[in-house]
């Protein structure tokens, strides 16, 4: 039961709603006239009636008009009032922010310095992640572009690749009404192109001719509809520029790998280096059928896949109904087999061009990403190293909010609103980000051509872009903001009488959330360490793994028809000329293995290990001995005995998958032809040395061989036995430079993707200290200057130097190791995630942890030991007397 | 005119204001409002257009003192300021322009 007092006033909420809302200097007018109005309906209509009113009533002044914080009735100020952003007040900001700079140089430098660094490494990633984000989209039919993919159950796994079988084109040209273009194309090649008596090595494709118009092409001089006719050749732009210099290219001869001669018809501009079609020149899909007698016997084979085919979609059309359509295309033409319906199941799907670059992962024939994980995952150092320099922003101008605490009372008891308060320090933020744009501007132009190298990237700075331009305003709007958001909230909320009573206001409550701030920072800086640690261990894990042959002195060549002709003519020569000790044939290089055979059948073997697949390497004599192999059991392919033409050698992990028991001497069946067991090998590693080897196969076959492989004579310096080698070649493959690969340098490229990570965390790791260590610095001088007196009087109490430095090291310490608590949960299971693509890995280990906290703590004190020691050895008359 | 009114209705509260023979503060001006145009107003429709008047200058006010019949509050006086003065000065010399400068069959059209 309500008591009677309340049952005569007005409702209560009313009154709280009116008080929340309206604004201090009318709710006193309006509430009496109110209450007024009330208390007279009160005896007109009785009190519940009244009440009801004065909530209706109330209710009508919920409008912007009232809840305005300027109405002033009373007194209206005789000064205008100014917004806080009228170009008056930033005038005027702009000023006491550039005097302020001045008179604070040490801070504001290391302020400067500090945003400077982390917008600079933030601009190189941008630059870096828009060239990711853009490659392809050059080309006008990108939405609507596709490259034809197959996943097929290989021994029980699904596996995605984007080898298809020859007639595919032909045939989704003729049947198909969805496609608006086809065009069939190789993996691309490298061939010798001779022009009077100059040699180029030059890689291209041989391609359909849809692609010019399918992939928008940009025909530059001749026919506008290329490689129609199959003995043309289309150049780039480049290319035409390197082969013909001044000269018209249109009409000119190129000869192609010394044997055929191609009429040059179109010029096209060169791909950007972010395209994934890359090329100095095209051939005609035709051409290479001209040139290749054995080619035609798959023109109508439906089982090797071995070329790549891209579409274009007719607009409107719908992958999903296409892909639905293309389904069992395979298993249609295959019917004869029983297994490929059964095991392989081959499905041809759509696979978008938006997709080519950044999501080319596939695991069990699904898209699991790709690239775009390292794309996120420099973003985020980007945002991290910019939010770390932000921080050190906050972190020294509320430590210094001490010192300008005066300033702000003093503003207040003037007439200062908390409006403009805000917007002086944001100015002074933004002015800052301003300067430290500039400078990180130059910063990114000096650092850039490094970074190109580090990134293998052809990066340019978008000077003329405006839209790069304006990202760059906002961003630094952006960071100015940021960095100046929590000194002008925090700075502007002082109430004037506390401050300038002189009361302290600097508690542990104020310090907190610098603490914070300071934990976050190194909480970034302790995972970024961590995981540079982990990947360079990584890293050396993988190149620390035995590979099983030597691939120091053992360079290949790719061999072109002459060479192959002329094998045994040449390897004479280079045997007598001392510059090799061995040379043998193969058809893939040492540090790859480019193919694969399934339909092997062993004692023992199902009907359905038919569709295991091993990986093959196809070679002659003395191959084991090039590339430095030591046997397990058996013996290499011998001259001496004539069956060995019928020979195979297993690896370790073949054998296993087959279980055999005694695998040598054992007849495996395959293509129709038994083939004995002569040898087993190691598990060697050719392809990436973070993942198991595969089962593989070496079989004798002399017509499948392209690539030699040489073993340099260790007693002869690799410069000089190349110099002996050149003439040799160029005796017998006058139509080809001398091109040859290191493969310990083709080796090494198996960590590009491992070294980048490396490098940038590395790069990203430093800077993020320096950019830490350097607000440490500017916060541990501010701390210091604070405890001066505190300082003095522990001297004269008899505090030694070394009690003094170990008082203002202490909380800083403590800080690093609430961080290092943090930051260990983060980087074990970040790189634990991380660790999992790879089946050949490290552990993590704890002393990781304890090496970076102990080199977290050390640069730490290194870092405030200038300032604490310099305060620790000051005068304490000095600094006692002022009081 | 340099400063016109937001609506009719300020011009009106300003000229209830004017003639006000006591001193006017929201409540009264309220109920005058009511008895002149013989309509129901809220007083939050009231209080809006003399606020927007204060700011533009045409108005100035002073507090009186607490009363009980406000609930402890203190009653804020309007006065019209030399500025309001003009102000309407200037309005009645334009409607008297713009009457003298009708046609004079026009009225009585007007008027039926």
């Amino acid at each position: 039961m309500a008591t009677n007092k309340e049952q005569t006033e007005p409702p209560r909420w009313a009154d709280r709603l009116l008080e929340w809302f309206v604004s201090p200097y009318l709710v006193e007018d309006v509430q009496g006239d109110l209450q007024e109005i009330f208390y007279k309906r009160v005896a007109q209509v009785g009190i519940s009636q009244a009440r009801r009113e004065y909530g209706w009533a109330v209710l009508h002044y919920l409008n912007p008009f009232f809840a305005k914080p300027h109405h002033r009735t009373g007194n209206l100020t005789p000064y205008p009032q100014f917004s806080s952003l009228h170009p008056a007040m930033i005038r005027n900001y702009l000023t006491i922010a550039g005097r302020n700079l001045v008179k604070n140089r040490a801070y504001s430098v290391i302020n400067i310095l500090g945003l400077a660094v982390g917008m600079a490494v933030a601009i190189l990633i941008g630059l870096w992640v828009n060239d990711e984000w853009s490659a392809n989209k050059h080309h006008l039919n990108y939405q609507t572009l596709y490259q034809l993919k197959m996943n097929q159950t290989i021994d029980g796994y699904r596996s995605t690749g984007d080898a298809l079988p020859f007639p595919i084109g032909p045939e989704l040209k003729a049947k198909y009404p969805d496609f608006k273009a086809v065009a069939m194309c190789d993996w691309g090649s490298t061939h010798s192109l001779i022009v009077g008596n100059h040699r180029f090595l030059k890689s291209g494709r041989y391609i359909g001719p849809d692609a010019i118009t399918m992939f928008s092409l940009k025909v530059l001089k001749g026919d506008q509809e290329p490689l129609n006719e199959p003995y043309s050749i289309v150049l780039t732009d480049q290319a035409a520029q390197t082969l013909f210099g001044q000269q018209e290219p249109i009409g000119q001869l190129v000869k192609l790998d010394n044997q055929t001669n191609l009429k040059v018809t179109a010029i096209v501009a060169k791909q950007p280096h972010n395209a994934s079609l890359q090329f100095d020149y095209l051939l005609p899909w035709d051409l290479q059928l001209a040139l290749d007698k054995g080619l035609r016997a798959y023109v109508t084979n439906w089982d090797n896949s071995s070329w790549a085919c891209y579409v274009q979609l007719k607009e409107g059309i719908r992958p999903e109904n296409t892909n639905a359509k293309l389904k069992d295309l395979l298993v249609n033409h295959l019917a004869n087999d029983p297994n490929t319906k059964k095991i392989r199941k081959p499905e041809v799907f759509l696979f978008p061009m938006e997709k080519w670059r950044l999501y080319s992962n596939f695991s069990n024939g699904e898209n699991t990403g790709g690239f775009i994980q390292y794309v996120r995952l420099f973003s985020l150092f980007g945002f991290f190293i910019v939010v770390i320099a932000c921080i050190n922003f906050m972190n020294l101008s509320t430590a210094r909010s001490q010192k300008r605490a005066k300033e702000v009372g003093v503003r207040k008891a003037v007439g200062s609103g908390r409006q403009q308060l805000i917007g002086q320090f944001l100015s002074e933020s933004i002015l800052m980000a301003s300067l430290a744009l500039v400078l990180a501007l130059g910063l990114v132009g000096v650092g850039l051509p490094f970074f190109n190298t580090l990134t293998e990237k052809q990066l340019v700075f978008p000077l003329d872009n405006h839209f790069f331009w304006g990202i760059l305003l906002l961003f630094t709007v952006f960071t100015g903001v940021l960095a100046g958001s929590y000194p002008a909230l925090y700075l502007s909320s002082f109430k004037p009488v506390t401050i300038l009573k002189g009361s302290v206001f600097i508690g542990k409550q104020a310090a907190l959330p610098r603490k914070i701030l300071v934990i976050t920072q190194f909480t970034c800086s302790m995972v970024l360490m961590i995981g540079s640690i982990v990947v360079y261990q990584q890293i050396q894990h993988g190149k620390n793994r035995p590979i099983g042959f030597t691939k120091s002195g053992l360079i290949s060549v790719s061999a072109s028809p002459d060479l192959l002709t002329n094998f045994n003519p040449l390897r004479t020569d280079l045997l007598a000329s001392g510059a090799v000790s061995y040379i043998s044939q193969s058809n893939t290089p040492p540090t790859a293995l480019w193919s694969s055979q399934s339909g092997w059948e062993w004692s023992g073997s199902r009907p359905e290990d038919k569709a295991v697949s091993f990986k093959t390497i196809a070679t002659t004599y003395d191959y084991l001995k090039t590339m430095g192999i030591q046997f397990k059991a058996g013996r290499d392919f011998s001259r001496a005995f004539a069956t060995d033409s019928s020979g195979v050698l297993l690896n370790e992990a073949a054998a296993k998958r087959m279980g055999l028991k005694e695998p040598l001497g054992e007849r495996l069946k395959w293509d129709g032809q038994e083939r004995r067991v002569v040898g087993i090998i190691p598990d060697i590693l050719m392809e990436s040395p973070f993942h198991r080897v595969s089962p593989m196969i070496i079989v004798f076959y002399k017509d499948w061989v392209n690539v030699l492989c040489l073993r340099i004579n260790p007693a002869l310096s690799p410069s000089a036995a190349l110099a002996k080698m050149g003439p040799i070649f160029d005796k017998y493959n006058p139509g080809y430079p001398f091109d040859y690969k290191f493969a310990d340098t083709e080796y090494a490229k198996k960590f590009n993707y491992e070294e980048l990570i490396g490098n940038f965390s590395v790069i990203v790791t430093v800077l993020t200290l320096l950019i830490t260590c350097l607000g440490l610095f500017g916060l541990a001088s501010f701390l210091a200057e604070q405890r001066t007196k505190e300082i003095g009087i522990r001297k004269v109490l008899g505090a030694s130097v070394a009690n003094i430095w170990g008082i203002l090291s202490k909380d800083f310490l403590q800080l690093v190791l609430i961080s290092c608590l943090v930051a260990s949960p983060i980087a074990y299971y970040a790189l634990g995630q991380w660790l999992k693509a790879y089946s050949y890995k490290i552990q993590l280990e704890v002393s990781v942890f304890i090496l970076v906290l102990l080199l977290a703590l050390l640069i730490t004190l290194l870092t405030i030991s200038y300032q604490s020691i310099k305060a620790a050895l000051m005068n304490p008359v000095k600094s006692l007397r002022s009081e | 005119m340099k400063r016109s009114f937001h609506g009719g209705f300020e011009e009106v509260v300003l000229l209830v204001l004017a003639a006000c023979r006591e001193e006017a503060y929201g409540v009264l001006i309220w109920k005058m409002l009511q008895q002149q145009t013989s309509r129901r107003i809220t007083i939050s429709a009231v209080h809006a257009p003399l606020y927007r008047l204060v700011e533009k200058g045409y108005r100035s006010s002073q507090q009186g003192v607490a009363t009980a019949e406000r609930g402890g509050r203190r009653k804020r006086f309007f006065l019209l300021t030399a500025l309001g003065n003009k102000a309407l000065l200037e309005i009645l010399a334009m409607r008297q322009q713009l009457w003298q400068a009708m046609p004079d069959g026009k009225l009585q059209l007007i008027g039926q």
